[in-house]
């Protein structure tokens, strides 16, 4: 790296560690003062992407190092901007609903839930029952898919190879159905404002249930590879510890923060779409480091499988469509919905003028949000932990970025 | 010369030890082509086994199921353009892949392939061994130096901690094994690799299995530091993809690029081939005592031969096996003239076996030896090579810290508590 950039950076670090600490970041984050001078033999400061094989996507993250030891991080996020938010206040209602599979591409369904919901209930209209359970399905199916994402690459970062393969292959089966069902594999579009648009293909109950006994000992195989590896348990075990209330300061949500041993999962807190009629439980842990986060997200799978095998065997006749305008002008007003995607509170908010268009759309993104915590993770960690925790959070840049 | 030949085949001593440069210098091009040569089987052994453990299929296009492969990528590396970053200390990152490369090679100059399969038989044979493979680590520092940027400096430090911590344990382990060759009639050791071999024949016993689990422990210190040594994962710090990029060559390109590939591939055939010689025997066959009645002989010499029968059989069967489809006709062409190749080889060597059964000093006599001592030399150290696959696709990467960790705190006592007992009971039990 040439000086130039030595400098920018340590410009950067060094605002962000002068004035604007968090009653949060106190005392032992303070690994390093602001007086030092930043070219000290001792320390590095180096670039971990935007291209880098482990940052899952274009995040770029300055680490500050003492030799392996890191000091501080800071992310520079922006690589995949796209301006989704302003996008939508070009779009109509409806025009706009592709744009949100765009975001969390391994939950597209998940974003298009929350979206469609937000709008809904701008208008005031409720999609039918069997439209509901069609959604949850659909949704937690790609729950699934997103973890198995997740454990693949995390997996991958850790260094262990073959999950990534194992997952990649269960987790097209789950793509499989979504494109007997919608004719799309990633980016869905399996809902509509106001239920979904179609029905669904005959022999879709029974795939799913295929897919529930297919998958059930598959998770059985990923744990064998890795939760009591003593090598896996060594990389994870203590390593990105967060606790619960600084969790919550920061505001984490999802997967991370339920290991961290708070109960918060708005699929119970505030149940949405049909979740108040499935028996399910909500896994958390205790020490909030990097193995409880996979524990507890390898459980979230099992309870996915639980509330799908739930909504198969209940899903309702009747129609898939509510009673919606067919030009979609809610209102005046302003709404604020959220889901728990399966990186966390997906949360839409969206100010309506009364026209076709949004007058503002903003998105609260989980991954955005959990992006945060990774300074306070990994201060006083090694560079290899860094990888591990960029991996145990969870984020995808598309999100970060919208 | 065909004199001197038979008189060569006639000798039972290594090339060095005879004063035959012309042989040495023979050895010296035969190691230097075989280990090539196994570099490239193990490129793409390595690359379809570890996508066999991964549910895929591997190289697939460039050849019969990617026979050719290798080639194709060596080829590639040669064309490609020659980089030296413009901030590099330009000599040094030049001489970086041949310092490991040499330190790799070197090595093989004690080898013992059989009696008299070496290029010489040192009497210092396991210290030169020990000393020369730790050169490597020069290699990969330098490297990591002359680039001249971050990734690459912080895998050459992760790297020389890493080799330093695991020479250690691995010495120990070493000297319990010489210290076992002294076990013998005359109570004298050997540091000679093959004194080594030869104090396991006239003991009895290959020395993993000796003061069980005694040996053993020793084995498996040896096994495991021999892993860290070579950078192999689940010890892969030095080049760790996730985090370093590519650690100490992030920088290198094309050609030198393969160069450290062929210098780790050869440092890890070099370290197996120790375990091999140290441990399981070297170039014994299994029961070489017990079942020492020549037709015995004659039915383990058969091995190598039916070795290569069942190879070309393999390859048969896959050519058997291929789509009727037009688009696979070269391809099964070219996998059936492999197969055939292989059948041919087979046969040779059991022509060799059958002619060579009697044990005179006949040229097929010699030649069947030879071909034995090798086929089992070979056969062990592959094992080893398929154990470094399957660690790969197995387990995921140690930190760097633990790795310390494990190398002082736990196989260095362990290491120095089986010498000490191995001491001990070496004076009590004989």
């Amino acid at each position: 790296m040439s000086a130039e950039t030595n400098e920018v950076s340590s410009r950067a670090l060094l605002s962000s560690d002068a004035s604007n600490r968090s009653a949060l970041e106190r005392s032992h984050l303070d690994l390093e003062t602001a007086e030092k001078p930043y070219l000290d033999s001792n320390e590095l400061i180096i670039n971990m992407g935007p291209q880098h094989p482990a940052t899952h996507g274009v995040l770029r993250v300055i680490l500050k190092l003492d030799g392996e030891r890191v000091l501080g991080t800071e992310c520079v996020i922006g690589y995949l901007h796209r301006g989704v938010e302003k996008i939508a206040e070009n779009r109509t209602y409806t025009m706009f609903n592709p744009y949100v599979d765009r975001m969390d591409y391994c939950a597209a369904v998940s974003n298009g839930l929350g979206y469609c919901e937000a709008v809904e209930k701008l208008l005031n209209v409720v999609a039918p029952p069997r439209a509901q359970y069609i959604r949850v399905i659909l949704t937690e199916l790609n729950r699934i898919a997103s973890h198995q994402l997740w454990l693949g690459t995390h997996a991958l970062d850790i260094g262990a190879m073959t999950p990534l393969f194992y997952t990649f292959r269960d987790r097209e089966e789950i793509l499989k159905i979504f494109e007997k069902y919608c004719g799309a594999r990633l980016t869905t579009h399996a809902f509509r404002i106001g239920g979904c648009q179609y029905e669904t293909y005959a022999g879709f109950e029974k795939d799913v249930n295929n897919f529930l006994t297919f998958f059930a000992p598959k998770i059985d195989e990923y744990e064998t590879l890795l939760t009591t590896n003593r090598i896996w348990l060594e990389r994870t075990k203590n390593v990105g510890v967060i606790s619960g209330a600084d969790a919550i300061a920061l505001g984490v949500t999802g997967p991370v923060l339920r290991a961290s041993g708070v109960k918060w999962d708005l699929r119970k807190a505030q149940p949405y779409a049909a979740y108040s009629e499935f028996d399910f439980e909500i896994p958390v842990g205790t020490n909030g480091d990097t193995y409880d986060r996979y524990l507890v997200r390898m459980e979230e799978m099992r309870q996915s499988m639980r509330i799908i095998e739930q909504a198969v065997s209940r899903i309702p006749e009747g129609a898939i469509m509510g009673k919606v305008p067919k030009v979609i002008k809610p209102p005046v007003g302003e709404i604020y919905h959220s889901i728990e995607a399966p990186k966390g509170e997906l949360g839409y908010f969206i100010v309506s003028d009364g026209s076709t268009q949004p007058y503002r759309l903003r998105v609260r993104p989980p991954s955005f949000v959990n992006l945060q915590a990774l300074d306070v993770m990994v201060r006083g960690l090694l560079v290899a932990d860094v990888v591990a925790v960029i991996g145990t959070i969870d984020i995808v840049l598309g999100e970060v970025d919208r | 010369m065909p004199n001197f030949i038979m008189s060569y085949l006639g000798s039972t001593v290594t090339p060095g030890e005879a004063g035959s440069q012309f042989w040495a210098l023979i050895y010296v091009l035969i190691i230097f082509a075989g280990v090539s040569v196994a570099v490239i089987c193990m490129n793409w052994i390595e690359r379809k086994a570890l996508a066999h453990f991964q549910i895929r299929l591997g190289p697939m296009r460039v050849g019969p199921h990617g026979l050719l492969q290798p080639f194709a990528d060596a080829l590639k590396l040669m064309l490609k353009e020659d980089i030296i970053p413009a901030e590099a200390d330009q000599f040094v990152f030049w001489v970086a892949p041949l310092i490991g490369l040499l330190a790799a090679f070197t090595v093989y100059t004690v080898i013992p392939f059989g009696p008299s399969q070496a290029v010489s038989d040192m009497n210092i044979g396991i210290l030169f061994m020990l000393g020369v493979s730790s050169l490597g680590v020069l290699g990969i520092v330098v490297s990591g130096w002359a680039s001249n940027s971050h990734y690459p400096l912080i895998g050459a430090l992760r790297s020389s901690a890493q080799m330093v911590s695991y020479e250690v344990a691995m010495g120990l382990a070493v000297v319990s094994a010489v210290l076992m060759t002294s076990l013998n009639a005359s109570g004298t050791g050997t540091l000679s690799m093959i004194g080594i071999v030869q104090a396991q024949q006239q003991q009895g016993v290959w020395f993993i299995f000796k003061f069980f689990p005694l040996g053993f422990l020793a084995f498996v210190i040896f096994a495991i530091a021999m892993v860290a040594e070579t950078n192999r994962a689940p010890f892969d710090m030095a080049e760790a993809e996730s985090e370093l990029t590519a650690g100490y060559h992030t920088e290198y390109s094309g050609l030198r690029w393969s160069l450290f590939m062929l210098a780790e591939y050869a440092a890890m055939i070099a370290v197996s081939s120790i375990a091999v010689t140290l441990w399981l025997g070297g170039w014994m066959r299994p029961f070489p005592n017990l079942l020492h009645a020549p037709a015995w002989d004659f039915i383990f010499s058969l091995f190598p031969g039916l070795t290569f029968g069942g190879l070309a059989a393999i390859a048969m069967i896959g050519a058997a096996r291929m789509p009727a489809h037009s688009f696979f006709r070269i391809q099964r062409i070219g996998l059936a003239v492999f197969a055939a190749l292989l059948a041919f080889s087979a046969l040779l060597l059991l022509v060799i076996a059958i002619a060579g059964r009697s044990a005179d000093t006949s040229v097929a006599a010699r030649f069947r030896e030879g071909i034995d001592y090798v086929y089992w030399f070979v056969l062990k150290v592959a094992v080893f090579m398929y154990l470094f696959i399957w660690y790969r696709a197995t387990w995921p990467r140690y930190r760097f810290d633990q790795l310390m960790r494990i190398g002082w705190k736990v196989m260095l006592p362990i290491s120095l508590g089986v010498l000490l007992l191995t001491a001990i009971v070496g004076v009590i039990l004989p």
